[in-house]
C-alpha cells in the first residue's frame, strides 16, 4: 500500500489515492481532499460527508449514491450537483472512505 | 421433527433442496419449498430468444419436475417472513413455520423504478430481455425492426448475469451483419460503470471488442428517466442519448416480501455473511444466490459455486459445529461475443477475471477472456448441464473454490 503525505502526516492510501486507514481521516484532511478535486464544501457537503463517515462505521461499506438517497435523505440529483460527474466516488474520496464497489 | 423452509425454487433453492434431502434423515427433518412460479426458466436462455436461436420451449419446465422426493413443494406467493415467530405468510394466508429458513428467491427487473420506462413505450420502443415475458416482446421486435439507433442500457449496478448486456450487444452487431443492415443500425452501450466492464483487464479487452464492432460506448451514465417524446435517456448530469430501440436492464431488486420483513437493504438484498450466507441478523436464517448482498455476480455459477459448500455447512451448523466451508465469491462466465464464438470469465471477490487457460476438465483447457468457438460451444452445452445436473444437485468436476492456474497475472496481461 502506498503512503502519502497530507498536510504533514503520512496517509496510507490505495493506486487510486482512497484512504485505507478509516482513523486517519479527520475532517481537515477532507477539507484538503475535497480541494484536491475542486471541490468547495459548505455545510450540505459536509452533512453528507458526516452521513457517509457514520454509515461506512456501522455498515463496513461505503454507501452507494442509492443509499445515500434512501438513507440519508439526499436525492441523487442533488448528489450530482454537490459532487458533479462522479458523486459516488467524489463523496467517498472526500470521506477518506474505499471506493464503492461497482459489483462484478 | 426439525423443520426447513427454502423460499424460491429457482437455481439455488432448487439446487438446495436436491442436495440437503440426502443429507438431512427424512426421519428427523422435514423440508418444504415455497415457489410461486409452476414454471423454471433457464435464464441463461433469455439472452438468446430475441435473436431466434433458441425456442422457448428449450427453456421452460415445470418447477415440480427438479424438486426430489421428500420435499414439499407448496406452490404460492410469499407475503412475509416474521423472524421474531419463526414465520412466513403466503398471500392466501397460509402460514408456514420453520427452525431454519432459507431465503433464495432472487432478483428481478423493475422497470417501473425508473420514471419513463415501463411508460407509453414499454414493448413498443422500450424493451429489456431479463423476463421470459420481456424476451419474447423483443423477440418480436427484431423480426422487423432493422435500421436506427439501437441502445443498449444498464440502468444500475448489481444486476443479474452482469455480462448479459455485453454479450446481447455483441449477439446484435452479429444478428444484423447476419441481415446484411448492420450499416443502418447505430449501435451505442451505456453504463453506469467507468468502462465497458467492472474491474480492469476484462473492462480493457471489452471494451475493444465494442471498438473493434463500431459500437460507440457511454460511461458512468446514471439514468434519471425516459423521455418518451424525445426518445431518448437522460442522467442525472443531464446528458441525453436519443435510441429508436432502446434495450435496458432495468433496476434488479430483490423480491418485495424481504423489505416488508425488514430483511433487506435498499434493494431488497438480504446482508449475510459473504463465506457463509448465515444472515447478520438472524441465527436461523440464511440466503443463497442472487437473494443475499454478497459482493460478487449475481449469477447461476456463483449459486452452484456456493451450492458446493452451504449443504455441507449447514448440517454441521444445526448440530450446533462450526462452518467450516468459506465461499471465496468464485464466478465463472461464458461470454457470447457473435458469430458462433465466446470467450469464459473466471473471477472471485479478491482476483478480478484474467487472461490465460482454464483447466476444463474433459473438453478444456479453455482460453479466458479470449474469443473462440470452443467457449460458445460450452456455453450451448451448458443448457443441458443445468437441466440434467445442475438444478438436481449431481456434481460437476469444477472446482468451487478459484484456482490460479493458467491465469496471466494482471501487470503480465
Amino acid at each position: 500500500m502506498p503512503v502519502t503525505t497530507l498536510l504533514d502526516r503520512e496517509i496510507h492510501v490505495d493506486d487510486e489515492g482512497f484512504l485505507t486507514v478509516y482513523d486517519e481521516w479527520d475532517e481537515a484532511l477532507g477539507a484538503e481532499l475535497a480541494n484536491q478535486i475542486g471541490i468547495e464544501m459548505t455545510d450540505e457537503h459536509w452533512s453528507l460527508i458526516r452521513f457517509l463517515r457514520e454509515d461506512f462505521k456501522e455498515k463496513g461499506e461505503t454507501a452507494t449514491t442509492r443509499r445515500v438517497q434512501s438513507a440519508g435523505g439526499v436525492p441523487t440529483k442533488r448528489q450530482f450537483e454537490l459532487f458533479p460527474k462522479k458523486p459516488a466516488k467524489k463523496m467517498a474520496y472526500i470521506a477518506g472512505l474505499p471506493k464503492p464497489h461497482g459489483c462484478v | 421433527m426439525r423443520r426447513l423452509l427454502v423460499l424460491g425454487a429457482g437455481t439455488a433453492g432448487t439446487m438446495a433442496v436436491n442436495k440437503l434431502r440426502p443429507r438431512l434423515p427424512e426421519s428427523e427433518w422435514e423440508i418444504t419449498i415455497v415457489e410461486q412460479s409452476a414454471t423454471h426458466y433457464y435464464q441463461p436462455g433469455y439472452l438468446f430468444l430475441p435473436f431466434g436461436s433458441y425456442q422457448p420451449k428449450q427453456i421452460v419446465k415445470p418447477t415440480a419436475h427438479f424438486i426430489p422426493k421428500g420435499v414439499t413443494l407448496v406452490t404460492g406467493e410469499i407475503d412475509v417472513v416474521k423472524p421474531e415467530d419463526n414465520t412466513v405468510v403466503l398471500a392466501d394466508g397460509t402460514a408456514l413455520e420453520y427452525d431454519y429458513l432459507v431465503i433464495a428467491t432472487g432478483t428481478t427487473p423493475r422497470p417501473e423504478e425508473t420514471p419513463g420506462m415501463a411508460e407509453d413505450e414499454w414493448h413498443k420502443s422500450v424493451h429489456e430481455f431479463y423476463s421470459f415475458d420481456g424476451a419474447m416482446a423483443l423477440t418480436e421486435k427484431l423480426k422487423s425492426w432493422d435500421s436506427g439507433r439501437l441502445v443498449i442500457h444498464v440502468t444500475e449496478m448489481p444486476i443479474k448475469c452482469p455480462v448479459a448486456p455485453l454479450e446481447f450487444t455483441f449477439l446484435a452487431d452479429s444478428f444484423f451483419k447476419k441481415k446484411g443492415v448492420r450499416d443502418k443500425v447505430e449501435i451505442t452501450y451505456v453504463t453506469p460503470l467507468p468502462g465497458a466492464f467492472t474491474k480492469p483487464v476484462s473492462a480493457k479487452a471489452l471494451g475493444g471488442m465494442l471498438e473493434d464492432r463500431g459500437i460507440a460506448l457511454e460511461s458512468d451514465f446514471l439514468i434519471e428517466r425516459v423521455d418518451t417524446e424525445k426518445k431518448a435517456i437522460v442522467s442525472f448530469d443531464e446528458r441525453e442519448i436519443p435510441f429508436d430501440l432502446l434495450v435496458t436492464i432495468p433496476l434488479n431488486m430483490g423480491a418485495d416480501y424481504v423489505a416488508k420483513s425488514g430483511l433487506g437493504d435498499e434493494l431488497n438484498y438480504v446482508p449475510v455473511d459473504r463465506e457463509t450466507f448465515l444472515s447478520k441478523a438472524h441465527d436461523n436464517i440464511f440466503a443463497v444466490g442472487d437473494a443475499s448482498d454478497i459482493p460478487t455476480s449475481k449469477a447461476g455459477s456463483v449459486a452452484h459455486f456456493a451450492m458446493d459448500l452451504f449443504p455441507e455447512n449447514f448440517v454441521r451448523y444445526v448440530d450446533g459445529k462450526a462452518m467450516t466451508e468459506k465461499f471465496d465469491g468464485h464466478a465463472n462466465c461464458f461470454i457470447e461475443s457473435g458469430a458462433g464464438r465466446g470467450m469464459l470469465l473466471d473471477f472471485n471477490y479478491e482476483t478480478e477475471p484474467l487472461t490465460g487457460t482454464f483447466p476444463y476438465p474433459v473438453v478444456g483447457p479453455m482460453r479466458l477472456l479470449k474469443e473462440t468457438r470452443l467457449n460458445h460451444l460450452s456455453k450451448l452445452a451448458f443448457r443441458w448441464v443445468y437441466w440434467h445436473v445442475l438444478l438436481r444437485g449431481r456434481h460437476l468436476p469444477i472446482s468451487s473454490h478459484m484456482s490460479m492456474a493458467g491465469k496471466v497475472p494482471a501487470q503480465d496481461s
